[in-house]
């Protein structure tokens, strides 16, 4: 393990070897965190007193708190004063100028997703200025949104746009001193997305496409913010099966929820950052947090994760199940090949009375990739008559892997009722040699029996999505078996 | 034809098939019994590719091809097909998916276009009423909760979907009452053509009251050590196998 951290440590500190030093005109900070730094990164986006001092808040509470150790991954010491926390739009220094540059393997994935040329650039985050033809796309979304009252913009015009709302609920469910990288990115959040849906308002389309052409450059610290009011429903989208490349190796983010009485929110994620070459080198660190809170009764939240990507992921989408007879679920495939590392999982928080919650985690681990799966399921005592069913399967393809399995349970309330089933299962010879003998080839009869274990979850994601979501499984486990 | 010469194969090094002979003609009908562990099923899973076995010595051709250098999917391709004695459950992939997955696969190694959506679902929709299987059945993952009767009519049914030219059956009979037999049998023979040939492999020669062989072969101890007309099993049933491992010794 020693050489492949050590790279992983020499590329986080390349571009400050490499003397990337700053002129503030140019819109780049000097790598390091500092007040100084949080003053220039709000001054830089025009924000108000109040987000900057909310800023402020964060990083003195992030100043105080330790990283966590309790993961089940491993990776070097991450030298926070070597990061650089502010570059508008990207630091093109180091972008590929063509995608001859680019690691050929990248593009063999694309060509296999069919993504347009234009398109690929952009994801591989080539130095060109791409000629996307996503304004037109914008104004007709735009205008079907607004027509129906929704708000759905980026984070930062959100804070100049709506501030009402954004100082409501901004840290209402994750609050700035929740956990290590909460706090950091509470301190230095880039953007992200802000949702507000109005009370009986059914979305009127899922947010995706829009979002997967808006978000190439949120950056590494993304924040996102969605409210369901009263009676209404949305289904947003993140992420895109592209691998994203992106030259900032650690990134944290930031999702909150909030559901009001009889809202429902629908959290869909395929993530597909680069996980690194297969010995591990270069890939992203994925520490996120998201939450959401079944603040009103009968609300629901279902959040629906694919995650392929990321040398390392380290995320817990949670509910918090607070009002009367509210609703959490919690689908997720997570894939390990290679080197990459996962500790995923949820946190299912049942506070009020009735509340239900579904886990369903189906984890992957095939070359050397290490996947844990980490859940807690809380009864408190206040939620009378709460129920939870947990299934967790692994999966392991080949004899270097490892699958982890960490449930706690905490029950507080006798009136409970929680079930949890757990199984651990490898591709057996017998299932592969039955499809070959039927004309099945090897890869494919493999793509059917991993995709026939990830059926549960996928059949969670909207329709197109969960296609390419399929293809998006079989390319990355390519050569995992045989 | 089929062509199996002087076979020797082991498996964990220890030796199953020893100096195995045997050829199977188009359009005949072959049983193949024997005693338990006398390597039955060996022979069947060599066949078809099963990995895990060597081949020591010896060869097995299918139409002068050699099907030893062929992975299993490509001797499917070349029309092999083996009915399971015990069918895995595939948990989450349906059966009918993955019976069209298999109809491309082969179809992909001959050259040929894949099959379009509404040929393939007239098709399944006949073998369906043709083979008795039940409808509920197709759209199920593959074999998973099949009773055992089921999941033997669904090789059956598999099987008629494939049209291999080179049909193995592994002990279909087994565990079956005598009407699933009687069904799976009436599948069978509707299969049975002047361009496909069949190696049926039975412990018991109550299959074969409603498959009638052309030939029928003893396999004891890795070789075949008796071979001869139909009458032979009902010789086998009256008199057991220890005669011939008596022979044989």
């Amino acid at each position: 393990m020693a050489t492949p951290q050590t790279e992983v440590s020499e590329l986080l500190n390349r571009k400050y070897d490499a003397g990337f030093y700053t002129d503030i005109e140019q819109d780049q900070a000097p790598p390091g965190l500092s007040e100084d730094i949080i003053r220039l990164i709000s001054r830089k986006k025009d924000e108000p007193e109040w987000m900057l001092q909310w800023r402020l808040r964060a990083f003195e509470r992030w100043q105080k708190m330790a990283e966590p150790e309790w993961a089940h991954v491993h990776y070097p010491p991450i030298d926070y004063q070597a990061l650089c926390y502010y570059s508008a739009p990207k630091s093109r220094t180091d972008a590929p100028k063509s995608l001859d540059e680019v690691d050929p393997k990248l593009l063999e994935t694309y060509e296999k997703l069919g993504i347009p040329l234009e398109e690929q650039k952009m994801l591989a985050g080539v130095a060109v200025d791409v000629v996307f033809d996503s304004v037109s796309v914008h104004t007709t979304f735009k205008e079907k949104l607004a027509a129906a009252g929704v708000i759905f913009c980026s984070f930062s015009e959100a804070v100049r746009e709506h501030p009402d709302l954004v100082r409501k609920y901004l840290g209402s469910v994750v609050p700035q001193g929740d956990n290590y990288f909460a706090a950091l990115n509470s301190a230095v959040f880039s953007d992200g997305s802000f949702v507000y849906i109005p009370p009986n308002t059914r979305c009127p389309m899922e947010l995706s496409t829009y979002f997967r052409i808006n978000a190439m450059n949120t950056g590494q610290f993304e924040r996102t913010l969605v409210i369901a009011d009263a009676g209404s429903y949305v289904s947003y989208l993140e992420g895109c099966t592209a691998p994203q490349r992106d030259e900032n190796q650690l990134h944290a983010a930031v999702v909150e929820l909030v559901a009001l009485d009889d809202a429902e929110i629908k959290y869909s994620t395929v993530q597909n950052w680069y996980p690194g070459d297969e010995e591990g080198r270069g890939g992203i660190y994925n520490f996120v947090t998201k939450r959401g809170d079944c603040r009103g009764r009968n609300s629901k939240i279902s959040w629906t994760q694919v995650e392929t990507g990321s040398a390392i992921t380290w995320k817990y989408p949670s509910c918090v199940l607070k009002g009367e007879n509210s609703v959490g679920e919690f689908y997720s495939v997570a894939v390990t090949h290679h080197r990459q590392q996962a500790d995923t999982g949820t946190k299912m928080i049942h506070l009020g009375r009735n509340t239900r919650s579904t886990i369903i985690s189906k984890g992957i681990s095939a070359g050397r990739g290490q996947n844990a799966y980490r859940g807690l399921v809380r009864i408190a005592k206040s939620a009378e008559n709460a129920r939870n069913y947990t299934q967790c399967d692994s999966l392991l393809m080949g004899s270097e892997c490892g699958a982890h399995t960490f449930p706690y349970v905490e029950v507080r309330n006798a009136s409970a009722k929680v079930e949890h089933e757990a199984s651990t299962s490898k591709i057996s010879e017998d299932q592969l040699f039955y499809l070959r003998s039927r004309g099945i080839g090897n890869e494919d009869a493999v793509n059917l029996i991993v995709n026939g274990f990830c059926k549960e979850v996928f059949k969670e994601l909207p329709m197109e999505f969960a296609v390419e979501a399929q293809k998006l499984l079989n390319i990355t486990l390519e050569g995992a078996v045989g | 034809m089929l062509r199996i010469e002087n076979l020797h194969a082991e498996i964990d090094g220890k030796p199953i098939l020893r100096g195995l002979n045997l050829t199977i003609g188009k359009g005949e009908v072959h049983a193949i019994m024997g005693p338990n562990g006398s390597g039955k099923s060996t022979l069947s899973y060599l066949i078809a590719g099963r990995p895990g076995y060597t081949v020591t010595e010896g060869s097995i051709t299918w139409n002068g091809k050699d099907l030893l250098a062929l992975e299993p999917e490509e001797r499917a391709g070349e029309g092999v097909f083996l009915a399971f004695q015990y069918p895995v459950e595939i948990p989450g992939v349906n059966n009918v998916y993955m019976l069209r997955a298999a109809v491309n696969g082969i179809r992909k190694y001959r050259g040929e276009a894949e099959i379009s959506a509404v040929d393939f679902l007239n098709l399944v929709k006949t073998r369906t009423r043709e083979i008795g299987l039940k409808e509920s059945l197709l759209n199920r993952p593959v074999n998973q909760g099949f009773s055992g009767g089921e999941k033997k009519r669904n090789e059956v049914f598999q099987m008629s979907i494939l049209e291999p030219s080179l049909a193995i059956l592994d002990e279909t009979d087994s565990g079956l009452d005598i009407d699933a037999l009687r069904i799976v049998a009436d599948g069978v023979n509707r299969l049975r053509s002047p361009d496909r040939a069949f190696m049926v492999v039975t412990h018991y020669q109550r299959l074969l009251d409603y498959i009638v062989p052309d030939h029928v072969h003893v396999l004891a101890d890795g070789r075949i050590v008796k071979s001869g007309p139909r009458e032979l099993a009902l010789e086998l049933e009256a008199k057991g196998y220890d005669w011939l491992l008596e022979d044989a010794a």
